[in-house]
């Protein structure tokens, strides 16, 4: 923070995140010692994003990921336990995994060879006896585990920070989305599978452009991805103009930007006028027996969730995470500048080959440093980030006033949210809002429970829902 | 006057001159961004996959590259979606590549695997430079194998292209050219 200060004399984090006006400082985007900061205040404590439970299907599965800018490992040791490590041996730091998955009885670091079991133990000091002579206790240096480990429907979750909350209280009143998202089609429990391997790969950006903006900003759609109805990549083929996504449930909802300020999260969530689900409609006009597979499951799903009122599924988990049906998407902290995205593709467990193969080559061909639609993502967050640094341009704040005190609540239709018109920056505020509060805290104490905010509108009112 | 042995070594040595031609004249269409020219050089039935590249331990080799049959590639896809790609770039409102960059495609290492009827095996290795506005500049570089078939139109089409690119986490942005 010593430079900080030094540059900014006596101003606080604080002012440099103007939420009532929708004013926030470029510095936060771009400034070293923030982005220090960062790693420490948000990335040690929040629940974080580290894999599914199919990753590692066998007892001595392992698969690398990542927390903040750090790689763990995740693996499933010999007693079919699933545990999260930091990926570096105890006596000189060597990375004791470097692979990007398989399956092992030991991980032994190649500079010494300690050697650890799969659930952690430190099981081989070579010169254990002549050299240390009984001084060393081996169960003091296991490899360094999460303080928190959740298993969220399939989806693994952790965190550095033993005081914070369950992950189910972290995640609130996206608790229930969150599962769902991790449900068949057919609405059953932990029923999908990722494809491997994850996408990896580095977009010049700070992490919160991506971070903080997707399931945030519906107004880049029209002009960032002018081109891409022209290549007709979607599932509908040339049909609709070449609309790129699926066709939507012919059920009568309204789309809202949808948050939980208090606790960070948000998406862009319909809520429909009628409990259940919608019948399935066709979409997948470029490939036969699709929508048979999709259809079936439907129906199945509609049969379990007849009376029930469905509320979107799509969610940002703060801070660095989005989680949806068919993408999870991941934005690690890499370098003040620099994010390392990674990209994971859930499917149907018990879909056919054939669905499970179509499924793979839309998202192939949709997403990812190769997808048509998304490069043209990554050229934006790229060259905003790029024009962010500069001394003048840090003089002029972004604008994030989109919405701003139009915000809503409407309990009965979306209980615990705020809501904002479809296209708002609702969600990028309360991320913000969140930021600032990790970034102030001095531990889970200061920032859980959370306290209540009232939507910047000042009073709840029910919405006006109209259809679409 | 030749002999047998010796007419068949200039024919090798013709084929080899003829393919050697033809990959330089594809990258020289990438280059000068002559997209409609280059799609035309791709079979209908064309598999065009660039696998992921793991680390993987001694021994497990095979699991190094990611299979087209069930696994995240970063390409994998047929000539429906390679010219999806050339409209969208021709629309001039492709972001990541308007302005253009520039890419240079070099080619060498070229070898004749197999010749099976009209069809051609030939491994070739490329580096490709992309500037981008004003210091952007990614590499790639990378093995490539491919399967050349004879054509009465444009001498050779791609009937297939398998591009093993040198790296694991992607180090570029987005990958915006073709290989």
């Amino acid at each position: 923070m010593t430079a900080l200060v030094r540059s900014y004399g006596d101003r606080s984090l604080r002012s440099l995140v103007d939420l009532d006006r929708g004013l926030v400082s470029r510095e936060i985007y771009v400034n070293e010692d923030i982005y220090k900061m960062e790693l420490e205040q948000v990335y040690t404590r929040a629940w974080l994003f580290i894999g599914h439970e199919s990753q590692v299907p066998n007892p001595g599965d392992f698969v690398v990921s990542r927390m903040g800018e750090e790689e763990v490992i995740l693996v499933r040791d010999r007693k079919n336990e699933l545990h999260v490590f930091l990926n570096t041996c105890r006596h000189r730091g060597m990375k004791v995994c470097r692979y990007d998955d398989g399956n092992t009885l030991v991980f032994t670091c190649p500079f010494h060879g300690w050697s650890y079991d799969t659930d952690g133990r430190l099981v081989g000091v070579p010169y254990y006896d002549a050299a240390y002579k009984g001084d060393m206790d081996k169960s003091e240096w296991g490899l360094p585990e999460v303080a928190q480990m959740c298993n969220y429907y399939g989806s693994v979750w952790a965190t550095w920070d033993k005081g914070a909350p369950s992950f189910e209280d972290y995640l609130g009143p996206y608790a229930d989305m969150a599962r769902r998202v991790f449900q068949s089609t057919d609405g059953e429990d932990n029923g999908v599978e990722l494809f491997n391997p994850v996408y990896k790969w580095r977009i010049p950006c700070n992490w919160k452009f991506p971070g903080f903006s997707f399931d945030g900003d519906r107004a880049h759609g029209a002009m960032t991805h002018r081109s891409i109805n022209v290549a007709a990549i979607g599932p509908q083929g040339d049909a609709n103009g070449g609309n790129r996504s699926p066709l939507l449930a012919p059920f009568p909802y309204t789309d809202y930007e949808m948050t939980v300020p208090e606790l960070g999260h948000g998406g862009h969530n319909a809520i429909y006028d009628q409990p259940g689900v919608a019948p399935y409609k066709d979409t997948w006009f470029t490939e036969p027996g699709i929508d048979d597979y999709y259809r079936e499951q439907r129906e199945k799903k509609r049969e379990k969730y007849k009376d029930k009122y469905i509320v979107g599924e799509t969610a940002h988990i703060w801070p660095n995470v989005n989680i949806q049906p068919h993408r999870i998407l991941i934005w690690h902290p890499h370098s003040a500048g620099v994010t390392e995205s990674w990209r994971a593709y859930p499917i149907d467990r018990m879909a056919p080959q054939f669905v499970k193969d179509a499924q793979r080559r839309y998202m192939m061909r949709y997403g990812g440093p190769c997808g048509l639609t998304e490069s043209d993502d990554m050229e934006n967050w790229n060259y905003a980030s790029a024009a962010s640094t500069g001394t003048v341009a840090k003089r002029f704040p972004y604008n994030f006033m989109m919405g701003a005190g139009h915000a809503f609540k409407d309990e009965e239709g979306a209980p615990g949210m705020t809501l904002n018109y479809e296209v708002a920056e609702e969600n990028q505020r309360s991320r913000l809002r969140r930021w600032l509060e990790f970034m102030e805290a001095g531990s889970w104490e200061d920032i859980y429970p959370v306290n209540p905010v009232s939507p910047s509108a000042g009073q709840a009112v029910k919405a006006e829902r109209g259809t679409v | 006057m030749l002999t047998e042995s010796s007419e068949s070594t200039l024919e090798r040595l013709l084929l080899r001159e003829e393919i050697e031609q033809f990959l330089y004249y594809e990258a020289e269409l990438l280059d000068d961004r002559k997209f409609d020219d280059w799609i035309n050089l791709i079979a209908e039935d064309i598999h065009y996959h660039m696998p992921i590249r793991r680390n993987v331990k001694f021994g497990t080799q095979e699991r190094e590259n990611t299979s087209s049959l069930s696994e995240i590639s970063w390409f994998d896809e047929g000539k429906r979606t390679l010219a999806g790609r050339v409209r969208q770039i021709n629309t001039g409102l492709h972001w990541c590549e308007e302005p253009f960059s520039r890419i240079r495609h070099i080619v060498s290492n070229v070898r004749i695997l197999e010749v099976n009827g009209d069809e051609v095996r030939v491994n070739s290795s490329f580096f490709v430079w992309q500037n981008r506005l004003q210091d952007e500049v990614n590499l790639f570089v990378g093995r490539r194998e491919d399967i050349l078939r004879r054509d009465e139109d444009t001498q050779w089409k791609i009937a297939k292209r398998l591009i093993l690119l040198d790296q694991n986490v992607l180090l570029a942005k987005v990958i915006s050219t073709f290989f």
